[in-house]
């Protein structure tokens, strides 16, 4: 299991949150419970496993929506 | 393609802008109604475009966002041929998110210009001995660092050679340079004001107190207490329901101005907003001002405190006990304290440190044979003579007689508090010295603030025996003191103060005192910044500065406050909308956008003044 923290543009809205929160834990592979979008960080994190998904699936999944990723970090847990 | 559109919005919002002035120009100056209308064609198109995407992409993942709403409310307007309101909603719409988030970022600063200060570079020796300057992610524990004067500290770590002053304020919000030398610790985030150190590294990234400090802000700013959740919850279904009651305004009305009306008036805005901008905002001054609050719940526990318990007589004190007061009796007064200060520096006590220190220079003496009486003191022999060092106990043992003068002296220091140091040379009593703890300097002030503060009980929970104890509290008007208290026993008289309602706040440092820290409402840690402390508590006073309590409590009064400010104006808004629009003429789309839009502002701008809290005492204490 690895765990990601990515960066995103200020987000501004509050409901931005609720987008992002459901498009992550669409993805298959990542931990639900671990899911945690930070509003006046701008920052995601996640635990995923690495077997079922990828960072570049996540960071996908949030730059569709419209929010641009700044940088990201993977750790394993 | 979407992405495209999403990026210039702020270049569509001033487009529009420039579309409706022209429209109307071209109405009142032109008297031309195709102008008029196509303009506003144009500019509700473009405008919608963004938004319309946003609701897209919000669907997609099964969220009615405000963006749905607001889409539909320009389109069903654009379909009734009513341009006017649909371009002004648009630009209202895409002003006001513009003017939030240059706002919000100015909520975040205080934050920001903390998470600004993390490292980015350091210098690191190479395996040929060589210093090379590489990211900050690349350097590991063990590693020798080199840090020049003006640069920041990289990691933590311990100096190796060299020395300087380092300015430590972005851990300890203290900007007063600190000397460090030859096996010092440093601490990442710090600057290095002058001199040249050369450091191995111990904790890097996330491990360091910095790393440490950051994410528990980064979290704490985003923590939702029970409120927020129960507002999110609604607000998940609340947009929904607009759009259903919309729907069916409509369905049995026929009138479509009506239901999209309601679609721009049901945003829920200001409400979603109002809290999480109140909390970044007195965290972020919290932080600025060392004091580290985790969270909104602690904000509002704590903003409700009526009594505070302090661990130790040491938390008041400075707990390092010195000679308050002394008497000698006979002569030879030089050459007695170089006994004396012969004999103590045989022992660590605490005691015998603070005579030490009190007695200074002098000339010391061989001492042949000391005996140590455990729970009394010290008997020694220097030269010919006996000298015995210790309380009254051990002077009858010794059989010293105590002259009238002598026995008032004593009564007089035990009752001022004093733990006494008697000695004796070859039977007879030559000093009386009275050792106390000093009051900490400005823990009088403190006191005084947390009570107008509106604190009712100020308690102290102490190890050391009770006339020290009663005398501290009696020095500092304090409303009970206990002395001869284990960690238990302090845990089960918080209980007990819970029980008959109180809500307790404890001050400890975090070691000992966990199961009091945890079982109070609010556990307040004095961390030196290193301290496990940090992570055990609700709010840590950074470099254990006690006068930093009157701060954090007056701050989370104010941040409380500003959030039920917040939540007061986002429902009242929502609420005069509503009314209006079914009690009143003047009430449409563009107005209610405008009010929207403003009551948003308003609770950022309201959650703004937080930033600038301070309090008297705080500007006293820079300038002295």
């Amino acid at each position: 299991m690895e765990k990601a923290v990515i960066q995103l543009e200020t987000l501004s809205c509050p409901s931005c949150i609720q987008k992002i929160e459901n498009a992550v834990k669409g993805i298959n592979g990542v931990h639900q419970d671990s899911l945690k979008v930070l509003f006046n960080a701008s920052k995601v994190k996640a635990d995923f496993d690495s077997e079922k998904t990828s960072i570049n699936e996540i960071e996908k999944a949030i730059e569709n929506l419209g929010y641009p990723v700044v940088k990201s970090k993977v750790k394993p847990v | 393609m979407q992405r495209y559109i999403l990026s210039k919005k702020n270049s569509i919002t001033m487009i529009i802008a420039i579309l409706i002035v022209f429209a109307f120009s071209g109405r009142f100056v032109l008297d031309n109604m195709i102008i008029f209308n196509w303009s506003l064609i144009v500019a509700s198109i473009l405008g919608v475009a963004p938004i319309m995407i946003q609701a897209y992409q919000a669907l997609k993942v099964k969220v009615v966002s405000i963006d749905v709403l607001v889409t539909i409310a320009v389109l069903g307007a654009l379909l009734i041929q009513n341009y006017e309101e649909s371009s002004i909603v648009t630009f209202l719409f895409l002003f006001g998110s513009y003017l939030e988030q240059r706002t919000l970022n100015k909520t975040r600063s205080a934050i920001k210009e903390l998470t600004d200060l993390a490292p980015e570079n350091a210098l690191k020796q190479m395996e040929n001995k060589e210093y090379e300057e590489v990211n900050v992610n690349d350097v590991d524990e063990g590693d020798i660092l080199l840090v020049k004067t003006g640069a920041k500290v990289p990691v933590d770590g311990t100096v190796l050679t060299g020395e300087g002053h380092i300015n430590e304020a972005s851990i300890t919000g203290e900007s007063v340079p600190v000397r460090k030398r030859v096996d010092s610790e440093v601490f990442a985030g710090t600057i290095l004001e002058n001199g040249t150190l050369q450091i191995r590294s111990d904790r890097i990234g996330e491990d360091t107190t910095f790393g440490r400090i950051i994410e528990l802000v980064e979290e704490a700013q985003d923590s939702k207490s029970e409120a927020e959740r129960f507002i999110d919850r609604f607000s998940k279904y609340y947009t929904p329901a607009v759009l259903v009651l919309s729907f069916i305004v409509w369905l049995f009305s026929r009138d479509s101005e009506l239901a999209i009306t309601i679609l721009v008036l049901g945003c829920p805005g200001a409400l979603v907003i109002g809290v999480p901008v109140s909390n970044v905002a007195g965290i972020g001054n919290g932080a600025r001002n060392g004091v580290l609050l985790k969270g909104s719940e602690v904000i509002n526990d704590f903003s409700k405190v009526d009594t505070i318990v302090f661990d130790k007589t040491g938390t008041l004190t400075v707990g390092n006990p010195e000679v308050a007061e002394k008497e000698f009796y006979g002569d030879n007064t030089e050459e007695i304290l170089g006994y004396l200060a012969s004999v103590e520096r045989e022992s660590d006590h605490p005691i015998a440190k603070a005579v030490l220190q009190d007695i200074g220079k002098t000339t010391f003496s061989t001492v042949e044979k000391t005996e140590v009486i455990k729970g009394e003191g010290i008997v020694a022999k220097i030269g010919v003579h006996r000298i015995a060092v210790g309380n009254v106990a051990l002077m009858e043992k010794e059989n010293v007689k105590l002259s009238k003068k002598a026995k008032k002296d004593v009564e007089l220091f035990e009752k001022n508090g004093d733990s006494l140091v008697l000695t004796a040379i070859d039977g007879e009593l030559k000093i009386l010295m009275g050792i106390r703890d000093q009051i900490r300097p400005g823990v009088r002030k403190v006191l005084r603030s947390l009570k107008m503060l509106g604190v009712k009980n100020l308690v102290v929970l102490s190890g050391d025996n009770q006339g020290t104890v009663d005398l501290v509290a009696r020095d500092l008007k304090l409303t009970e003191a206990h002395g001869h208290m284990l960690p238990e026993k302090k845990a089960a008289y918080i209980e007990n103060l819970q029980a008959k309602g109180q809500i307790v706040a404890f001050v400890g440092d975090g070691v000992n005192d966990s199961p009091s820290l945890a079982l109070a409402n609010i556990g307040i840690a004095m961390g030196s910044g290193t301290d496990v402390a940090i992570e055990t508590s609700d709010v840590v006073l950074m470099n254990s500065d006690f006068s930093r309590l009157p701060h954090a409590l007056g701050l989370t009064k104010i941040t409380s406050r500003n959030m039920k400010q917040n939540i007061t104006i986002a429902i009242g808004v929502v609420l005069i909308l509503l009314t209006s629009l079914l009690f009143s003429e003047w009430m449409n789309m563009s107005i209610g956008m405008l009010v929207h839009e403003a009551s948003i502002l308003v609770v950022i701008l309201n959650g703004m003044r937080l930033l600038r809290y301070r309090r008297e005492d705080d500007f006293n204490r820079t300038r002295s």
